[in-house]
C-alpha cells in the first residue's frame, strides 16, 4: 500500500491535522471553561468555610461517574455532538480545579494578606495581586491534570458518533485490520498529553519567578509536591 | 420521555434480569474484570510505593511514571491491546493495570515520604527495626491518603472496564456499546445508570474501609 503515515481513510471526513485540532478544541475549551468557573467557586469556599465540605462530597462525586455513563446521558439532550464530549470534560476539570484553587489560596499566610491590606490593597486587587499568584503554584498543579486527563478522555467521544478526536482513527484501525491507525491514535494523544504538560510547567516557571528551579534544590520542602499528591486522587 | 423514564423502563423490564446478558451476569463480570485489576496493579504499586516512600529514593522515577501513565490514552491503549494481542481478558487487564498502577504508586510514595518525621524518629530511638517503623508507625499515618490512591485507581478501573465492551468484552459497558449500534437508548441509559452505581458503591466502599481501618488519632489530625 502506497498509503503515507498520516493518510487516514476517507469515511472520517477529515486529516489527521484536522482531527488533532478537533481534539484539542474537546479537550481544552472544557478546561478553560471549567477553570473559570471554579475560580468564583472555589473563593466562595473560601470566604464561607462551612461551605467547602459539601462542595468537596458533591465534585468527588461527579468525579466517580464514568466517563461513557456521563456521555451517553447527555446524548438525549445535546445529540452525538462535539458539546456532549465537552460537558463531562468540563465538570471533571471544575472537579480537579475547586479543591485546588482553595488549597493554594488558603496557603496564603495571614501576615501577607494583612500587608497587603495595610498598603490600602482593595479585596478585589488583593485578590489577582496577591493571592492569585501566591496560589499560582497550586492552580497550575491542577491545570496539568485536567488538560492531560481531558486529552486522554476525548478519544472516548468516539463512541458517541465520531466525536474523539484521534480517538476516530480507533475504530477505522479495528475495522480496516490497520494497526497503523490505532499507534497514531495512540502515540499522537500520547504526544498532545505531554507537549500539553510540558507547556504549563514552563507557564509555571514564567509565572512563578520567585520558585526555586533547577535541580540543585537546597531541601525541596517548599515544592508543591503534597498537593501533585492530593490531586493525583482526583485523577481518573 | 426523559432520562428517568428510559431508566425505568429498562429496570422494571423482567428480560433484563436473567440470562447471560443479565443484569446479575453483567454486573459479576464487570466487579470480576475490576477486582482482578485492581489486586495486580496494587501488588506492583503498593510494595514499591512503600519502599520507595520509606526510603525517601526513586521519586524521580515514580514522578517519571505518574506523568507517563497519565498521558497515556486508556480507550487507545485498550484497542490498541486488542487490535496486537486478540480477544481475551490479558489485552483488557494489561492497560487496566496501566492505568491503575500509577495512581496507587504515586500516593503510596508521598504518603509514606510526607508523614510526620519526628514519631518515626521516635520509633528509631526506641529500637524499632526498619520494618516495624515501616508496618506500625508509616503505615497507619499514611493510611488515609494510601487508602485514597486505591480509592481513584478503583474507579478508574471501573470506569475504564465499561468501555472494555468494546473490544467485545463482557461487563456492563455491553448495555452501552450495544445500545448505541442497536439505537436503542433505553439500554444504553441502563447501562450507564448502572457502571454510575457501581462507581459509587466503590466511593462508598473505600469511604467505609477508611472509616473502619484509620486510626481515631490519624484521622481526627487528617480533617
Amino acid at each position: 500500500m502506497s498509503a503515507g503515515l498520516f493518510d487516514i481513510p476517507s469515511d472520517l471526513q477529515n486529516t489527521y491535522w484536522g482531527l488533532v485540532v478537533q481534539h484539542l478544541r474537546e479537550a481544552l475549551i472544557p478546561v478553560v471553561v471549567g477553570l473559570v468557573v471554579a475560580l468564583p467557586v472555589a473563593q466562595l469556599c473560601v470566604r464561607l468555610r462551612w461551605l467547602y465540605p459539601p462542595v468537596l462530597w458533591v465534585t468527588t462525586i461527579l468525579y466517580a461517574i464514568p466517563s461513557l455513563a456521563f456521555f451517553v446521558v447527555l446524548i438525549d439532550y445535546t445529540g452525538q455532538t462535539e458539546t456532549t464530549v465537552m460537558i463531562p470534560l468540563g465538570v471533571y476539570s471544575l472537579v480537579v480545579f475547586v479543591p485546588a484553587i482553595v488549597d493554594g489560596v488558603r496557603s496564603v499566610p495571614q501576615e501577607t494578606l494583612d500587608a497587603a491590606t495595610a498598603m490600602g490593597l482593595g479585596p478585589v486587587r488583593r485578590y489577582f495581586q496577591v493571592q492569585l499568584p501566591i496560589a499560582a503554584p497550586a492552580i497550575i498543579a491542577g491545570l496539568r491534570v485536567a488538560t492531560v486527563s481531558s486529552i486522554s478522555l476525548v478519544s472516548v467521544g468516539m463512541l458517541i458518533g465520531n466525536q474523539g478526536g484521534l480517538g476516530n482513527l480507533l475504530n477505522d484501525g479495528m475495522i480496516y485490520h490497520q494497526n497503523r491507525l490505532v499507534w497514531l491514535s495512540v502515540i499522537g494523544t500520547a504526544v498532545l498529553a505531554i507537549l500539553a504538560d510540558a507547556l504549563l510547567v514552563l507557564v509555571r516557571l514564567l509565572v512563578t519567578p520567585w520558585m526555586p528551579r533547577g535541580s540543585r534544590k537546597p531541601r525541596p520542602v517548599d515544592e508543591p509536591e503534597p498537593v501533585t499528591a492530593v490531586l493525583e486522587d482526583a485523577v481518573r | 420521555m426523559n432520562v428517568l423514564h428510559y431508566i425505568s423502563s429498562f429496570f422494571s423490564d423482567s428480560s433484563h434480569w436473567h440470562g447471560y446478558d443479565g443484569i446479575p451476569t453483567r454486573l459479576r463480570e464487570h466487579i470480576q474484570y475490576s477486582l482482578i485489576a485492581l489486586a495486580i496493579a496494587a501488588a506492583i504499586g503498593l510494595p514499591v510505593g512503600l519502599l520507595t516512600g520509606h526510603t525517601g529514593r526513586g521519586g524521580n522515577t515514580v514522578a517519571f511514571v505518574a506523568t507517563a501513565g497519565r498521558a497515556l490514552p486508556s480507550f487507545g491503549l485498550l484497542v490498541l491491546m486488542f487490535v496486537l494481542l486478540g480477544l481475551g481478558l490479558t489485552p483488557v487487564m494489561i492497560p487496566l493495570v496501566v492505568l491503575a498502577v500509577p495512581p496507587i504508586l504515586v500516593t503510596t510514595y508521598e504518603a509514606v515520604r510526607t508523614v510526620d518525621p519526628s514519631p518515626v524518629d521516635a520509633a528509631r530511638g526506641m529500637g524499632m527495626a526498619e520494618s516495624r517503623v515501616l508496618f506500625q508507625v508509616e503505615l497507619p499515618v499514611a493510611l488515609p491518603l494510601i487508602l485514597s490512591g486505591l480509592r481513584s485507581a478503583a474507579i478508574q478501573i471501573v470506569s475504564t472496564a465499561t468501555i472494555a465492551a468494546y473490544v467485545s468484552l463482557g461487563g456492563l459497558g455491553r448495555y452501552i456499546v450495544d445500545g448505541l449500534y442497536q439505537r436503542n437508548y433505553e439500554k444504553v441509559v441502563g447501562g450507564a445508570s448502572l457502571v454510575a452505581i457501581l462507581a459509587l458503591v466503590t466511593l462508598g466502599f473505600f469511604w467505609a474501609v477508611a472509616r473502619f481501618t484509620v486510626s481515631p488519632g490519624v484521622r481526627r489530625r487528617a480533617l
